[in-house]
């Protein structure tokens, strides 16, 4: 199965964020740095990717066949992704385990969702 | 003379690879040399033809990859070490033996995990490459590398040799479940962009059919061949032009493979008359009543009943229980499964499980609760994993009306 580990950060992560020390900040990252590559020792990790600031983003829509893409995101927003991996393991116990080694899983949710596949069992 | 290449080459691979192993122990470095005697061949026969002995050229040239690597490490070593250089081990004459058996419960060890003994089997076993067990698995072609050469490097100690008789019966328990998460990996609704993809299903089938032959008188490896034979026989009829899901009872039953089916049937009724009926040719009988019935009106339930009974016994588990209960809704009525439903529902594994509330839609809807019906495959749509299921559980909940 696979299983996307979403990492979303709110005003309150990006406090703490702020607020950390350069060491435990590079600490956070080696943590990064050796999930990472766990996961890709075991053949679990298909990709993993952080995210630039959500202002440097784009929002698309396309109405009557116009595509409007404006400076995003909208002001409102109180939470944005910051990073995910899409791994492939047995199970959602064992993906629950490798979100819990996320650094941020200290101060914020990280969800895991699982992922649809095309595999149907006659009904 | 057009010879299917590939389909030579992924026989032969098993055969080849025993010859190497035995010959110069070192299963990880034998099954590298292998796969690239394979290329060389897939690259070289569709030119130059296919050799008069295939298994020959490949185990020549395969030794040769296999002296060069081992020449070049040894090197590598006296460098280091400044050891003197061997010569490699003398070449030992091929076996007749056919070593498949033995791959496929090295490529099944117990300290493999599923997803390694998956990729490690369809290479070192079923001759695909990196490349096409990615595709097929949908993953990453360097996530299927990664996946095989660990699994290579935990199988550094491991014998080339069967497992004592007291231990082979559990060690093909174990190859009987890699073949069949091969199978159902396969088992997708999925068509056109999957053109390029080995279809799995057929590689597991090929692969049991291997180890059937091997075992013929293992019930379970029959039972599993059989269960993957009459479960696929269906495939034809299980999509529409859309590639949406059609339910057994709908099915063109003119499009089945019938000699899928025949095939299927004679392997489970020689299996069953043999010993004890294992799970999988318990299942493989109850997908054998449905594909002998002509409609679905004739499907024989109180023999499926008496089957899921069985299976209950030799192996319960929440899905038996849930197709336990629509056998028993076709012979008592919906409202006997409903009952049953609601008692099931006290599992908490069943609890909230997609094809629960899937059933409790279908049998609300025989019993004319519509409305009911409709909210049970809405909450089913949304807990299913895939896609095509979705697709047809939140088509059966946005029905105008039942039937």
């Amino acid at each position: 199965m696979k299983y996307v580990i979403l990492i979303r950060h709110n005003l309150k992560a990006l406090e703490v964020w702020a607020s950390m020390p350069a060491e435990q900040r590079a600490e956070g990252f080696a943590v990064y740095a050796a999930l990472t590559e766990d996961l890709a020792a075991s053949g679990e990790l298909i990709v993993t990717e952080a995210l630039a600031h959500p202002s440097t983003a784009k929002v698309v829509s396309v109405r009557d066949g116009e595509v409007i893409a404006s400076d995003g995101p909208y002001a409102e927003v109180k939470e944005h992704l910051a990073g995910f991996y899409l791994i492939e393991c047995d199970s959602i116990d064992r993906a629950v385990q490798v979100a819990a080694r996320i650094p941020e899983a200290d101060f914020v949710e990280i969800e895991v969702r699982p992922v649809l596949d095309h595999i149907s069992v006659d009904m | 003379m057009t010879a299917d290449i590939p389909g030579l080459l992924r026989e032969l691979t098993p055969r080849v690879l025993g010859v190497l192993v035995r010959r110069f122990g070192r299963f990880d470095q034998c099954e590298d040399a292998v796969q690239e005697a394979l290329l060389a061949a897939a690259q070289q026969w569709p030119a130059e033809g296919v050799p008069a002995n295939p298994t020959g050229w490949l185990v020549t040239v395969a030794s040769r990859r296999w002296t060069e690597a081992w020449r070049s490490e040894t090197a590598r070593r006296r460098r280091e070490t400044h050891a003197a250089l061997l010569e490699p081990p003398a070449a030992a004459p091929a076996p007749a033996e056919d070593d498949t058996l033995t791959l496929l419960l090295l490529c099944c060890h117990p300290t493999l995990t599923p997803v390694s003994q998956v990729a490690l089997t369809l290479r070192a076993v079923g001759g695909l490459t990196t490349a096409e067990i990615a595709r097929a698995l949908l993953v990453p072609e360097a996530t299927v590398g990664q996946r095989i050469s660990r699994a290579k490097q935990r199988l550094k100690g491991a014998q080339f040799t069967l497992p004592p008789s007291a231990e082979l019966a559990d060690r093909i328990v174990a190859v009987r479940h890699v073949l069949y998460l091969i199978f159902n990996e396969g088992y997708t609704a999925s068509s056109g962009p999957a053109l390029q993809r080995v279809q799995l299903s057929a590689e597991a089938i090929r692969l049991t059919r291997r180890l059937h032959a091997h075992r013929p008188d293992d019930g379970e490896v029959a039972g599993l061949l059989a269960l993957m034979l009459l479960t696929d026989a269906r495939r034809p009829a299980r999509t529409d032009r859309d590639g949406a899901l059609i339910p057994l009872a709908e099915q063109d039953r003119g499009r089945w493979d019938r000699a899928a089916i025949a095939e299927g049937i004679a392997l489970v009724t020689r299996a069953l008359a043999m010993a004890e009926p294992g799970p999988f040719q318990l299942q493989a009988a109850i997908a054998a009543v449905h594909d002998e019935a002509a409609t679905a009106a004739q499907t024989d339930w109180p023999q499926i009943l008496v089957l899921y009974d069985l299976l209950h016994f030799v192996a319960p588990g929440p899905m038996v229980t849930l197709g336990r209960i629509v056998a028993l809704s076709m012979v008592d009525g919906p409202r006997a499964g409903l009952r049953e439903l609601d008692l099931a529902a006290g599992d908490p594994v069943l609890a909230g499980h997609h094809r629960l509330h899937a059933v409790r839609a279908h049998l609300l809807d025989l019993t004319g609760d519509t409305a009911g019906a409709r909210a049970e495959y809405e909450l089913a749509a949304r807990r299913t994993l895939s896609i095509p299921e979705r697709a047809y559980l939140e088509s059966r909940a946005h029905r105008p009306s039942s039937k």
